[in-house]
């Protein structure tokens, strides 16, 4: 396993580079496992403020579990165990007073979409809601501009109060992005967010991405490795549980990486 | 070849006897119950009216309406739903929303039909001993509901219970990842998803509470009131023991009456069932996700 | 259209912190735990008020010996009261063992046609009418034997009274039927269709499909099925109160009149004074029905469950 964690020689361009993008989130000797078998290691990974930080891998690599693992989804499942620290904001998400509050300060998009058995505008303003927000006025602008932000305003705007579960399920997916980006999140984590997409609103989205980055940190899980080539300021590779490569995502790209299963993956010679 | 295709025709026979057979057993347990509700229509039918439904009894119970036990019924079917629908709605959400698959939750479950097990007679053992004397609430409706409530606790819970387990678990864990908390997941998303379930459940528990008889004799219901209840710790008549009294404790009932008096209990309890039936297929017919 | 948003949350380091709706969650957890576990509380509840109330009567007249084995019911005898259950338990157990016996071939025969032979809407309607025949309340059954099954039996039969044995072993019967239908038939469709593809793909027909591979498959479910109709045959009271004919007697035969354990607190609790021994006798039959209906009820819950198990 390659160290990615801090290299002494560098130490203080990375002090002042810190300084410079605050880190948003900080993963040390992090294991994953769900009923003995480990599902993930991470010796260290930081993700800075306002960036999009791309995850690439194949199938099994531990992707998802790393985003599980973010939001604290193993309490939702008695067979994953975490270990290790993870920092969110400088605090570390394995010991806080109010796992709610962490969860609702990241938005997540799994590939599998789900749009809850709610109206179409309920769905989005449940958040905002169990923040406090209930003034119509208020809900009404967050519902809009998260709708059309997910590309999917122009279809529904007319059809608010209609059943979301009942959407198809590229609409439905929308509306899950749609949701994540109603909790106003300091952290976004989209995994494999396009597999129910079409490509043309595929790249509207990561249009909306790249905005977006000015307001929050992304975390882009995909399977598509072009696609974190057009939106991944950096770049981690995870294969087989084990997160090989961190790097800008350019020099993944081009050819500069330090392991050669990197270079043979981004390359298309596997997974 | 031959033989095979005898043995098919074989098999064949042998499938129809079968399927005969079993169908006319199906057929032998329905008969006589549409023979005997047949019955009690024929010789019940003619005392019904608006009249007989909304009058006292008269003339030693041997004439007249039955207003009181109506009532009466009316009273003990609401205490026990407003003690046992809060009380059964909350511990399904337990068993379904925070219990874990562990020895605990096993024995709440083997508890819940234990008490739906218990025969009626020893929860009005047990209301007699709880509620009538120790905690001094006397013979009373609110004596009555509550030991109705306990009987039919199981029934609440079992119907909630699967009316929460048909909320698919994904839409949980889509809430509790935007930062819900698993009370307000249940109370937006799980309960409005299942609340006409356990409206179906808390009708067929109406049934079950309105026919029984055996826990509020000594509870609560009378055989005989000259006045109309006025309060939870108040006597009251009920329909189901109006109907034991005047067919085995009255002399010269006309022999209408007690069929009417039937007709009435099992039109009631029907009607509540066939609700709830229509209302679940109704449920089912309408896809929400 | 990414306009600067007035609503946008302020970031923060010192998110974790608890809010109202963390403490909201936390007493709901409570109460609903509270709810939870009063199902235990109340079975816990029932067995010591029955306990309590017959506890004077356990101590002092009670005889283990003149309890189960004496036949001879007289609790309101002025000079030797005795207080033998024998009479009442074969009561109980005559009409109990003569309703299985109308029961269990018709519930199971029925469970499996519309388990196995019914389709579409035949099926639904049969489940429907099913449920609405378990709906259909013991009083009423009560009264149909007093009033259709009585006349019926003494005209058939040419005995001078109807009440008796057959009368309420047949109502209850009818009674128990539906309900043991209803548990039969889930047990069946617990069996996963595979199974019967798979003995289907063999070539077997329908019938040898349900005898060889269904019911093997839904024993124990079927066996549950008839316990739990066992045990409500046992607990009912208010049928067999007013169809047995309620005399203190060990039948000889189908047309003789019995007394159940569960009738006989039915009839006499009402009469006795609260605290005499009368009265605790018939808290100690509580006590003796309540175990029994646990213990059935218990080993019908592990033979049911021995399945999911397996």
């Amino acid at each position: 396993m390659v160290d990615m964690s801090i290299n002494p020689a560098t130490a203080d361009t990375l002090i002042a580079a810190i300084a410079q993008d605050p880190v948003k989130l900080g993963v040390s000797d992090l294991h994953i496992s769900y009923g003995g078998a480990p599902a993930l290691s991470i010796v260290g990974l930081t993700v800075k403020e306002h960036e999009i930080f791309g995850i690439i891998g194949p199938a099994n690599a531990g992707k998802t579990s790393f985003l599980k693992a973010l939001n604290r989804m193993d309490t939702f499942n008695p067979n994953m165990r975490v270990k290790g620290e993870i920092l969110f904001n400088g605090l570390n998400v394995r010991n806080l007073k109010n796992i709610y509050a962490l969860r609702s300060r990241i938005g997540v998009v799994f590939p599998l979409p789900v749009g809850l058995p709610l109206t179409i505008y309920e769905n989005v303003a449940l958040s905002p809601r169990l923040r406090g927000i209930n003034r119509t006025g208020d809900l009404d602008v967050i519902v809009e501009r998260c709708l059309t932000r997910a590309a999917l305003w122009d279809e529904v705007k007319d059809r608010l109060g209609s059943l979301g579960s009942l959407l198809s399920g590229g609409q439905q997916q929308r509306l899950t992005i749609a949701r994540a980006l109603s909790q106003e999140p300091d952290l976004l984590m989209l995994d494999e967010f396009s597999i129910a997409v079409d490509p043309v609103t595929t790249m509207r989205i990561e249009h909306v991405l790249k905005e977006l980055k000015q307001d929050m940190t992304i975390i882009l899980v995909t399977n598509l490795v072009q696609q974190a080539r057009r939106l991944a300021d950096r770049t981690a590779f995870f294969l087989a549980g084990e997160c090989v490569e961190i790097g800008e995502t350019e020099d993944l790209f081009s050819g500069d990486v330090k392991d050669q299963r990197t270079r043979d993956y981004v390359e298309g010679k596997f997974g | 070849m031959f033989a095979e295709s005898s043995l098919n025709v074989r098999n064949k026979r042998i499938q129809n006897l079968f399927r005969i057979l079993f169908l006319i057993m199906t057929i032998l347990l329905i008969i006589p119950v549409v023979a005997i509700l047949a019955t009690l229509i024929a010789k019940g039918g003619s005392i019904i009216s608006i009249d007989f439904l909304f009058t006292h009894p008269t003339n030693g119970m041997t004439a007249g309406g039955i207003f009181p036990a109506l009532l009466g019924t009316v009273w003990i079917v609401a205490v026990a739903l407003l003690a046992s629908v809060p009380l059964g709605v909350a511990a399904a959400i337990y068993l379904n929303e925070y219990a874990g698959d562990n020895w605990f939750t096993r024995i709440i479950q083997l508890a819940i039909i234990n008490l739906a097990g218990v025969p009626s007679i020893v929860h009005a053992l047990f209301g007699v001993g709880a509620f009538v004397i120790f905690f001094g609430f006397g013979t009373s409706i609110l004596a009555a509901g509550l030991t109705l409530a306990i009987m039919t606790l199981p029934v609440v819970i079992v119907s909630t219970r699967e009316s929460l387990r048909a909320v698919p678990q994904a839409f949980r864990e889509a809430c509790w990842n935007m930062g819900a908390t698993r009370w307000q997941t249940i109370r937006r998303v799980v309960l409005p998803n299942a609340v006409s379930g356990i409206l179906t459940g808390v009708i067929l528990e109406v049934s079950r509470t309105a026919g029984e008889t055996a826990p509020i004799m000594f509870t609560g219901a009378v055989f005989f009131l000259p006045f109309l209840p006025q309060g939870v710790f108040d006597q009251t008549m009920a329909l189901s023991l109006h109907l034991f009294v005047i067919a085995t404790q009255v002399p010269g009932v006309p022999e209408n009456l007690p069929f009417g008096v039937a007709l009435v209990l099992i039109a009631m309890v029907l009607l509540m069932n066939s609700i709830s039936i229509a209302f679940r297929m109704y449920l089912r017919g309408k896809k929400k996700w | 259209m990414l306009e600067v948003n007035p609503l946008q949350r302020p970031m923060t380091t010192d998110f974790d912190s608890r809010d109202m709706d963390w403490y909201i969650d936390k007493i709901v957890q409570f109460l609903v735990f509270v709810a939870g576990i009063s199902a235990i509380v109340f079975i816990i509840g029932i067995f010591v008020f029955i306990t309590f109330e017959g506890f004077g009567f356990l101590l002092e007249d009670f005889s283990f010996r003149e309890f189960f084995l004496s036949p001879f019911w007289e609790p309101s005898d002025e000079d030797v009261p005795e207080y033998g259950i024998l009479a009442l338990v074969a009561g109980t157990a005559s009409v109990t063992g003569l309703a299985m016996i109308v029961a269990i071939p018709f519930s199971l025969g029925a469970a499996i046609f519309i388990g196995e032979f019914a389709t579409g809407k035949l099926r639904e309607s049969l489940k429907v009418l099913v449920e609405l025949l378990a709906a259909i309340p013991s009083v009423v059954w009560g009264f149909i034997g007093l009033s259709i099954m009585n006349p019926l039996i003494i005209d058939l039969f040419d005995v001078p009274v109807g009440l008796n044995v057959l009368n309420a072993g047949v109502i209850l019967g009818l009674m128990a039927a539906p309900i043991m239908t209803s548990i039969a038939e889930d047990a069946l469709k617990a069996v996963p269709d595979r199974y019967r593809e798979a003995a289907e793909a063999l070539g077997a027909t329908r019938w040898q499909v349900i005898y060889k591979t269904v019911l093997p498959a839904a024993k124990n479910g079927l066996l549950g099925a008839v316990l739990l109709g066992v045990g409500r045959g046992f607990g009912e009271t208010m049928a067999v109160l007013m169809a047995t004919g309620h005399a203190v007697n060990i039948p000889g035969s189908l047309f003789d009149p019995v007394r159940a354990l569960t009738a006989t607190i039915a009839a006499e609790l009402g009469e006795t004074a609260v605290g005499s021994p009368h009265y605790q006798a018939l808290f100690t039959i509580g006590i003796f029905l309540f175990i029994i209906t646990f213990l059935i009820n218990l080993t019908a819950d592990l033979i049911v469950r021995g399945i999911r198990k397996g």
